[in-house]
């Protein structure tokens, strides 16, 4: 079945597709569980698939940018919290050098498939050679 | 110089505690159309820009780049660019040409484009364009909790009301940075008491807030700021792409992103490059869209003094509110930091987002005391609560709340406060004791909070942010402590997480739960009868204020027993001595038993008498039943009365002199403001009365001039007089009456 806007909202229309970062069904998550000790943070949290779909339903909502945006976010899913800080810190003005930025790129895209933040990565590095913003 | 009593009074008006500034272009002190604007242009060749607003690719500085990379709609710019800016102005105001028409060819515009546009536009215009780029069909609101104690019982009691009063969204911000996690905790459980689903921020430095969102604190976060120069988005320590990667890691996991931007934080940080505020905000929203942000909040924020201060101020912020609606942007639409010492002024300006509806109208709403806004004050706070309420009420406008009676209030914020209670105790937090409990029940702010010692609150705060606890560790202290529907509405948040829907532009979730976003609620206004407009449920919600009473209520106090001391003893003749025939309404001592001033109609026939009396004269007395009408009520007296003169009397204690020679609706003294009149006032309409009865030179009776009697009382007064029409009976000839009285 194609990703439509029809499916939206997904909590109501798919629910017993989606699950979550753990791969825990959505239909899982219940109070019961909870009380009996069963979730943890990561089976409260979206999975890639999910963000993807979403992407596609923005993307035919008119919204090309914000799709964009979700596929980039779908790819960060697995990156662990403190990596997902450290990519952050780099991408500030004067931080890195342009070398470390595309070789965390690459790094991105090896270790989690995440293409697109690769590309975004390598044209902020792009960008910052050509605007003086790499670590001087 | 003299100096002038009506100058020296406006000097000391509120209007003039404000500061106001001539513009100066150079130094970015301009809100629109800098003379050193550049004028729109685009360049595109084999998909790539090479020329900008005037500036070639080689001069690109990282906005430009990054706008033209990822803003623009290369296939669409072309076309786009060659509409003329007017013909955009006039598409905006039309009621007939609809949002995505619009939509289609904007996403082809460059900053200075999108400025021109502007300039063909006056407010009420782009009122009318925002009502239809709004993104989301149904407008709302967003509110600020905070408290200079960071007291966790009252945030959560605070929240809990604001999520009551229905506010979709919360944010609250910190005093000390280090208590982020504990107000983010607070808010999240007592939102989450008060309605399921508003959406909660802490606004802080971007990575801890980060933080905040990864434990499941948080679901939103609006503080990415973006500015409109480089040399700016620099020395805010960032760049386009920085914001673009932390907006994709905060979706990543399951948080919805705004953006922050607005007028004049450019000249404040000195980095204007002469460009107006409007131009460089118009670049802050292709950054915005770029980034994939679904959202921004705008409408100058914290610097909103600033274009205040200039002429036109008003204007640009309603103009950048509407150029991110145009970009298919979520508006957060400011409306939030303190903008004016004027009541009037302050009401004025959010008029611009109320009437045409924002996806938020503002961007916080200060539901605290402005004392304990910790985000610099609120331009309308907890004290303008029913304000607000009848705002949306006297204009059947949605603001995006709706009104709660005070014991709804106090029972949601104790349930509140002992909900965070609950999760500190099962955490081993620091207690938070029954005492501070009834203190954040019925607290307004801080000040009527006790003492709380924050060295041990901010020690556990660094070890609960150092910790695995998160908000499973909340649900199951909720779960486990008889808060099972608070518990249940946040795991429903972390189900809603992994569903991701609220990540699509303009999302909230709706009275029941459910997720209401530009997908399924895309606004399709197309003038009247289409578009948002509030009915049925929500407009009889925004009508039942506490202070709304029945029309009943107000004519039940002045019924009573019909006077027994007054008799009819048949139908009122002309009298041929010299006297004064005093004619009473129809429901005149009987339907009615006292005056709108709540005197007794037996006191007042007595003082009248009284009167009469004093100046040696007689008096009759007569019911007029053909009408309710205080002139035509007077004026039969007058054709009765021996002397020609006649007091008029209505039951609510309008009262009139009249003379039989005089046209119908003259009179000799009126005196309409009936809740004024006192029994000694009522005694002198009877003394002048029997004077002008015996010719003598008479001064009109001095009445008291209360300007807002009408104000308080044209309720009653309607209600009270259609009570004595209800008596009325148009055949029927005045009746003579005896009262039982004697004077003293």
């Amino acid at each position: 079945m194609a990703e439509t806007k029809g499916e939206y909202p997904l909590r109501d229309s798919v629910a017993d597709q989606l699950r979550a970062h753990s791969g825990r069904p959505l239909g899982d998550i219940t109070a019961e569980a909870i009380s009996a000790g069963e979730l943890s943070g990561d089976d409260l949290r979206t999975h890639a698939d999910t963000l993807r779909r979403q992407a596609a339903i923005a993307r035919e909502g008119g919204y090309p940018q914000l799709a964009a945006n979700l596929q980039r976010a779908a790819e960060l899913t697995d990156v662990p919290n403190e990596e997902l800080l450290k990519i952050y810190e780099l991408l500030r003005p004067e931080r890195a050098s342009y070398d470390e930025l595309v070789r965390l790129a690459d790094y991105l895209e090896a270790t989690y498939g995440a293409r697109e933040n690769a590309a975004f990565i390598k044209d902020a590095a792009e960008a910052y050679r050509e605007r003086g913003l790499l670590r001087r | 110089m003299q100096r002038s009593k009506r100058f020296d009074l406006l000097a000391q008006r509120d209007i003039n505690k404000e500061t106001y500034v001539e513009p100066w272009p150079e130094a970015g002190l301009i809100v629109a159309d800098s003379p050193y604007d550049p004028s729109p242009s685009i360049k595109i060749e084999d998909g790539r820009v090479l020329e900008l607003d005037g500036v070639t690719r080689a001069d690109f500085d990282a906005l430009d780049i990054f706008i033209a990379t990822r803003a623009l709609d290369l296939d669409i710019a072309e076309e786009a660019m060659a509409l003329p800016s007017k013909d955009y102005a006039r598409m905006l105001a039309d009621i007939n040409v609809p949002r995505a028409q619009i939509a289609r060819l904007i996403a082809g515009c460059t900053p200075a484009k999108l400025t021109d546009i502007i300039r063909h536009m006056n407010v009420l215009e782009m009122m009318m364009g925002l009502a239809k780029m709004r993104i989301r069909r149904t407008p709302a609101n967003q509110a600020h909790v905070t408290n200079w104690r960071e007291h966790p019982a009252l945030l959560a009691a605070d929240a809990a009301e604001a999520a009551l009063r229905g506010f979709a969204e919360v944010e609250t911000t910190v005093r000390v940075a280090r208590f982020a996690p504990f107000n983010a905790l607070a808010i999240l459980v007592g939102t989450q008491t008060g309605r399921g689903g508003v959406l909660t921020q802490c606004s802080v430095e971007e990575a801890l807030g980060l933080r905040l969102a990864m434990k499941g604190l948080t679901s939103y976060a609006e503080t990415l700021s973006v500015y409109g120069t480089e040399k700016t988005f620099v020395d805010g320590d960032d760049t386009p792409w920085s914001k673009a990667f932390l907006a994709s890691a905060y979706a990543s996991r399951g948080v919805k992103i705004r953006f922050t931007s607005g007028t004049g934080s450019e000249a404040l940080m000195g980095r204007a490059e002469r460009k107006s505020m409007l131009y460089l905000e118009a670049r802050c929203l292709l950054v915005v869209k770029g980034a994939g942000s679904q959202g921004v909040q705008n409408g100058s924020i914290s610097c909103i003094a600033l274009p205040e201060a200039l002429p036109g101020g008003v204007r640009a912020v309603l103009a950048e509110n509407l150029l991110a609606s145009m970009l298919g942007l979520e508006v957060a639409a400011g409306n939030d930091a303190l903008a004016s010492h004027s009541s009037i002024r302050k009401t004025a300006k959010l008029m611009l987002q109320f009437i045409p509806g924002a996806d938020f109208i503002f961007s916080g709403y200060s539901a605290i005391p402005k004392r304990d806004n910790l985000f610099g004050g609120g331009n309308f706070d907890a004290e303008d609560f029913d304000d607000y309420n009848v705002l949306q009420r006297d204009m059947q406008v949605d603001g995006g709340v709706r009104p709660i009676t005070e014991a709804e209030a106090l029972a949601i914020r104790r349930k509140g406060a002992r909900a965070i209670q609950a999760v500190y105790r099962e955490l081993n937090l620091p207690a938070i004791t029954d005492e501070e409990i009834d203190a954040a029940a019925i607290a307004h702010g801080s000040d009527d909070m006790p003492e709380r010692d924050i060295v041990p609150d901010l020690e556990a705060a660094d070890a609960f942010m150092a910790g695995d606890d998160d908000f499973v560790a909340v649900i199951r202290a909720l779960q486990k402590t008889g808060f099972a529907d608070v518990a249940d509405n946040i795991l429903e948040m972390g189900r809603q997480r992994i569903a991701a829907d609220y990540l699509q532009p303009s999302a909230i979730f709706d009275a029941d739960f459910k997720v209401q976003s530009a997908i399924n609620d895309a606004n399709d206004y197309v003038g009247p009868g289409s578009g948002y407009r509030p009915g049925g449920r929500r407009w009889r919600e925004m009508q039942a204020i506490p202070q709304a009473k029945s029309p009943e209520g107000f004519v039940d106090p002045h019924i009573g027993e019909p006077l027994s001391r007054l008799l009819e003893i048949g139908p009122a003749a002309p009298g041929r001595q010299r006297e004064v025939v005093l004619a009473l309404g129809p429901a005149f001592g009987g339907a009615l038993a006292t005056t709108i001033g709540g005197l007794d109609h037996e006191a007042v026939l007595e003082a009248i008498l009284t009167g009469v009396a004093s100046e040696g004269m007689v008096a009759r007395i007569v019911r007029v039943y053909h009408s309710s009408d205080c002139a035509a009520i007077g004026y039969v007296g007058a054709r009765l009365s021996g002397s020609g003169i006649g007091i008029g009397l209505q039951s609510r204690g309008t009262a009139v002199i009249h003379q039989k020679d005089l046209a119908p609706l003259n009179n000799l003294e009126l005196f309409p403001q009936s809740p004024s009149l006192t029994l000694a006032t009522y005694e002198s309409i009877g003394r002048n009365a029997a004077r002008y009865a015996l010719g003598l030179a008479t001064a009109p009776v001095a009445v008291e001039i209360d300007n807002g009697a009408r104000l308080r009382l044209i309720v009653k007064t309607a209600l009270l007089h259609r009570r004595e029409t209800d008596e009325v009976c148009p055949e029927r000839p005045p009746v003579e009456l005896r009262f039982d009285w004697e004077p003293a």
